[in-house]
């Protein structure tokens, strides 16, 4: 199977089995605003100086528990399917076959198994003693290596390619950097005593939007100008996806990489005044405004990707069937876009792995997967 | 439907009946043994213990588990570590908290 | 087109479709329940000394266990339901299945008795906590009953039309109903002891 597919698999793994934790503390929270019970509101809480008249004898540490059970596995999940089209886009503009392809599915299937065992890194602060902090800490560490074999097996496959800088690949080898930024920056984090100095500061907030912003939104918009033809039939314009791309990569950085510094200044998160009352945050505090400024230079810059978008729907170039020339099903066996009542004229059967560009003797430098010779 | 089929069908609806009235004993038992009252870790390890067994055998007849497909056996391992993990780590959390009073 | 699997086994599960879907669903299915069960350890381990009801003070202990044998019974009657399709034997099915909503309404009848007296001599989710966690565990496991019922019940009725057309395929989906009613049975098997007996 392809990666992608692959990372889809274990993501719909992490869905299924993380969801319902946290479905179980909406209940309980429906509970407390409906039926006036007190699962997380603990007794004797006095609210603007009178005492909350509930039974008490809640735990807001129980919510928690349940909230981070879901939202750690949902982190991954928001960064699996992110993988899977980086390397899908990967391996088709580098011409060749992904690298460890093999090790990248093993590490993806361990950490999504490993994810739902991390999740009180979130909650290192609570006071849960050292014992399991440290339990989390180690398992936090453990599932930071499937990640790094992913990012390194695709750094490798870049090793030695024919690459082509279509803008879908722009924004694959652009996430590579910024994942890596993101993640080693996840790792002050998991360990506890780091923490105690970061945690709730602004240093998580740039740690967990490099993996999202430049990750996550990065491998989206890679998959949207990639898979575009395969819905419409029509390319979108490269220069136009230039020129979203450079000017959106430089801000992104503009607007998160100071956050790390004003982070690990001590600034906190969720100050309504930024931090200003504070003189431990006096000497960083410029950086506000360069990062504004930055995030609306970064929301101009989506503009030409807006506009290249609905303009290609109707205007852009057309194209065949598979105009990046991949192997995969989705390319092969269909005309773009699909023909209604199912996905292929004739239903294809896979017939070799997923990457065979470049094989020796081929005639072209791609074989899809379902093409016999 | 061949007579080997009818014959085995037959046969599984002899162990239906086997297994309601293991399970309404387990059931009588665990009231039962609730009206000891005794200490608290014991009587839970034993009413769970007492209800585990009845849920294996739920599982192993009614749900046709103990003659199913490897994919499933997989499915429910995977699904009862988990389920293990959510039990039992919230609470370790707060193991050797104790009440000021 | 055709919907592939419902009746053959696919060759790479060794099962037909909807049976791995069923039991995905009821992994879901025990992480909830789960959740819920972890909430209440959490909630009972966490109470200060004194603090905690137990279900012996409020709770009618006979009541729960008629419960848990009709539910039990309601089971058996499920899977014999299943196995009197596998006789080709459609007016048994409809007998057995008959009884399991009949075993599922009595269930839902006694718990309406057992949650309306509690209301009347003013006990709510809101007086306790365990009151709360005791409303909402078998609040959610009723609404589950419910919903099996009413499965249950479209099969004995406008369902059944597919036994004519395709027995085997109707007879999976039995099968498959019966393995999410065998699970809120098994639900309730834990559920009993934890919340009325300990």
């Amino acid at each position: 199977m392809p990666f992608f597919v692959w990372a889809q698999f274990v993501t719909s793994f992490l869905l299924l089995l993380a969801f319902p934790p946290l479905e179980a503390a909406g209940v309980l929270q429906l509970m407390d605003k409906l039926a006036g019970t007190s699962f997380f509101l603990p007794s004797g809480l006095v609210v603007s100086g009178q005492q909350l008249a509930v039974a008490g004898g809640g735990s807001p540490l129980l919510w928690q528990h349940l909230f981070w059970f879901l939202a750690h596995p949902e982190v991954y999940v928001l960064i699996l399917p992110a993988f899977g089209i980086v390397a899908e886009v990967i391996a088709n503009n580098t011409r060749k076959p992904l690298w460890g392809y093999r090790l990248m599915v093993y590490a993806v299937t361990f950490l999504g198994f490993m994810s739902f065992i991390v999740w009180a890194h979130h909650m290192f602060m609570t006071g849960m003693g050292t014992v399991m902090s440290t339990f989390f800490q180690t398992t936090t560490m453990i599932i930071s290596i499937p990640s790094v074999v992913i990012l390194t097996a695709l750094v490798i496959s870049l090793w030695g390619a024919s690459i082509r800088f279509t803008v879908p690949m722009l924004f694959a080898l652009a996430f590579l950097p910024m994942f890596a930024i993101g993640g080693l920056t996840g790792l002050p984090l998991g360990l506890a005593p780091a923490d105690i100095h970061l945690h709730d500061t602004l240093y998580v907030i740039g740690h967990f939007h490099y993996v999202v912003a430049p990750g996550t939104i990065f491998a989206m918009f890679a998959g949207i100008y990639y898979w575009f033809p395969k819905i419409t039939g029509r390319k979108m314009s490269s220069l136009l996806g230039h020129i979203h791309f450079w000017p959106s990569f430089l801000f992104i950085n503009g607007i998160f990489f100071p956050m790390l510094i004003q982070g690990m200044a001590g600034v906190q998160r969720r100050l309504y005044d930024g931090g200003a009352s504070y003189s431990h945050a006096q000497g960083v505090l410029h950086w506000n405004v360069f990062m504004s400024i930055s995030a609306w230079l970064l929301g101009l810059s989506q503009i030409a990707f807006i506009i290249n978008l609905f303009w290609s729907i109707w205007k852009g170039k057309k194209v065949d069937s598979n105009p990046w020339g991949a192997t995969t099903l989705e390319w092969a066996a269909a005309p773009s876009p699909p023909v209604a009542h199912g996905n292929f004229v004739e239903v294809p059967t896979v017939v070799r792995g997923p990457y065979d560009y470049s094989l020796p003797g081929a005639a072209q430098d791609f074989t899809p997967q379902h093409q016999e010779a | 439907m061949s007579a080997s089929d009818v014959e085995a069908i037959r046969k599984q609806t002899r162990t239906y009946i086997g297994v309601f009235i293991a399970l309404a004993i387990g059931t009588v038992l665990t009231v039962a043994v609730s009206y000891f009252h005794l200490p608290v870790a014991l009587a839970i390890l034993i009413a769970l213990s007492i209800a585990s067994f009845k849920g294996s055998l739920v599982a192993a007849f009614f749900m046709h588990l103990s003659h199913e497909r490897k994919v499933i056996y997989w499915l429910l391992l995977l699904t009862v570590v988990f389920f293990l993990a959510l039990m039992f780590i919230p609470s370790l959390t707060q193991w050797n908290q104790r009440y000021v009073r | 087109m055709d919907i592939p699997y419902t009746v053959e086994a696919r060759p790479d599960t060794g099962v037909f479709n909807a049976k791995l879907g069923v039991w995905l669903f009821l992994a879901s299915e025990v992480m909830l329940f789960g959740a819920l069960f972890s909430s209440y350890v959490l909630l009972r381990t966490g109470a200060a000394p004194g603090t905690w009801h137990h279900g012996r003070e409020f709770l009618s202990v006979p009541l729960a266990t008629l419960n848990t044998l009709i539910l039990i019974a309601s089971s058996v009657t499920m899977v014999m339901s299943w196995a009197s399709l596998k006789l080709n034997n459609f007016k048994q099915y409809r007998v057995y299945m008959g009884l399991t909503i009949l075993a599922g309404l009595g269930f839902m009848v006694v718990k309406a008795f057992e949650y309306g007296h509690k209301f009347e001599i003013g006990l709510f989710p809101k007086s306790n906590t365990f009151l709360a966690i005791y409303f909402t565990l078998t609040g959610l496991h009723g609404l589950h009953v419910l919903g099996g019922m009413i499965v249950n019940g479209y099969f004995w009725g406008p369902g059944a039309k597919l036994w004519r057309t395709q027995p085997e395929r109707f007879t999976n989906r039995i099968e498959v109903a019966g393995l999410y009613w065998h699970f809120v049975d098994l639900v309730w098997i834990f559920l009993f002891p934890t919340l009325y007996l300990l």
